[in-house]
């Protein structure tokens, strides 16, 4: 076994190299590309529309579900990693012991399923038929009146 | 079995890496070209090779705009981390005999940890930006890429349990009787969609969705920077269809030509079938996106590595 500074260094060399070039990179167009700033062009991009407010609103908790269901799973999925590597040696003892945590974390996945947290849209959302517009709101009522 | 000169292969490696990189930018625009029958950059060089010169030039005299509502700081680290996480996991991967920066016997581990680094840029560009297409774009690429990354460590596996290592010079070495492909097929399918969601190209580019969301995370980036991005996705590509090649088709194994030539044939298919992709498939919604993530690709995942378990435990 050699010993872990001389297996490493060559990555940690790697490291700093790609920090380099990806340094390099951003530092180089600093240095060579010119500056012109105006008012226009300081405001935030939105198609062409006057920006309102800014863009660090509250969202969606959906996406705070997700990560946490993947913190979750994650980690589950951690687990198994040393048990695939090991398995060879372990063999039935390792299958069955498998089994058992896989059934556990399908079951608990199967139980989140049918919460609805994996669903983007809430069920109520898909049932509710858009409803049609008023025969006097179509377009081109409303264009003929201006 | 790492180089005897580690600076060279690290210096070779990246060379070759960032070369091939630009060349990729160039090699897209043509094979999409002929697929959507037209022609492609094909004025300044031969067949139009001098164009990426030409791009990497003007790119990098186009102005640095740092965007005065913005997060300053992390704005200009966001770019540089994509490029640098993806820089970093090709010290990992063995070319050929004697071509690898340093044969980690946790190999994998390291390439998968880096790849989740790589989800810090999308998500801290999007947020950095202070523009609201921004921050959609980096929300749905933090929720995409977390829920892929989940089953694309699982996906793997199977190959783990059947080489017993996660180092990647010794999987390649277990397939020499028979690519993992074949008793792994599952995997591989599992894994190549989860690779394409990782490096968000198309069907899985939401998070950049022009038509919708304009350039997603990087609408405020211009210059290099923006480039950075761009780099970034490509070296994705060159990362995971190695990352395929190595786990699932024998790496550098092969008869009669040179193992470095096998190797690099073989990566060319994979990032040609990725520029086939793009050009061949719509984007899907993304609550479509999330749900075939979770409710498909996952229990498969666990399905999969049981199957394998029990297989190999029979067959001894």
């Amino acid at each position: 076994m050699r010993p872990y500074t001389e297996i490493y260094f060559p990555v940690v060399v790697q490291i700093i190299i790609a920090i380099a070039v990806a340094a390099g990179m951003v530092g180089g167009s600093f240095l060579l590309g010119k500056k012109v700033r105006n008012r226009v062009k300081d405001t935030p991009y939105e198609s062409g529309m006057q920006p309102v407010g800014s863009a660090r609103e509250r969202f969606s908790v959906k996406f705070y579900l997700v990560a946490m269901i993947f913190i979750l799973f994650d980690i589950e999925a951690m687990f198994l990693y040393p048990w695939a590597v090991v398995y060879r040696e372990l063999k039935l003892f390792a299958f069955v012991e498998m089994l058992v945590f896989v059934v556990l974390i399908l079951s608990g996945f199967f139980y989140i399923w049918k919460k609805g947290a994996l669903d983007w849209a809430p069920e109520s959302d898909k049932k509710t038929e858009p409803k049609p517009l008023p025969a006097e709101a179509s377009i081109a009522t409303i264009l003929n009146r201006h | 079995m790492t180089s005897p000169y580690p600076i060279l292969a690290i210096l070779g490696i990246l060379v070759v890496v960032m070369t091939l990189a630009a060349g990729l930018i160039w090699l897209e625009r043509r094979l999409l070209a002929l697929w959507q029958d037209r022609y492609g950059p094909n004025r300044v060089g031969p067949f139009g090779l001098l164009q990426v010169l030409a791009d990497m030039i003007k790119i990098f005299f186009k102005e640095d705009w740092i965007p005065p509502f913005a997060d300053k700081v992390v704005f200009v680290i966001a770019p540089a981390i994509i490029v640098g996480t993806v820089l970093m996991s090709f010290a990992v991967l063995p070319i050929a005999p004697g071509i690898i920066v340093s044969d980690l016997n946790i190999g994998l581990l390291f390439i998968l940890g880096m790849s989740s680094i790589g989800v810090y840029s999308v998500v801290l560009a999007g947020w950095a930006s202070d523009n609201k297409y921004s921050l959609l774009g980096g929300l749905r690429a933090a929720a995409q890429m977390l829920s892929y990354e989940v089953f694309m460590g699982l996906a793997l596996m199977g190959v783990v349990l059947l080489a017993g290592s996660f180092q990647l010079s010794e999987i390649v070495s277990a397939q020499r009787r028979v690519w993992f492909v074949v008793p792994q097929f599952a995997g591989f399918i599992l894994f190549l969609i989860a690779g394409v969601a990782e490096t968000r190209r198309l069907p899985f580019d939401l998070p950049e969705a022009e038509s919708e969301l304009i350039a997603g995370f990087h609408s405020e980036y211009s210059g290099m920077k923006f480039g950075l991005f761009f780099v970034g996705e490509y070296l994705g590509v060159i990362l995971i269809s190695s990352l395929i090649t190595i786990l699932f088709f024998g790496g550098w194994m092969g008869p009669v030509l040179p193992p470095i030539i096998w190797f690099v044939l073989k990566m060319m298919f994979f990032i040609c079938f990725f520029i086939l992709l793009r050009a061949a498939l719509p984007r899907p919604r993304f609550d479509q996106l999330m749900s075939w993530g979770w409710k498909v690709m996952l229990p498969l995942a666990l399905a999969n590595l049981l199957i394998t378990g029990a297989v190999a435990l029979a067959w001894g």
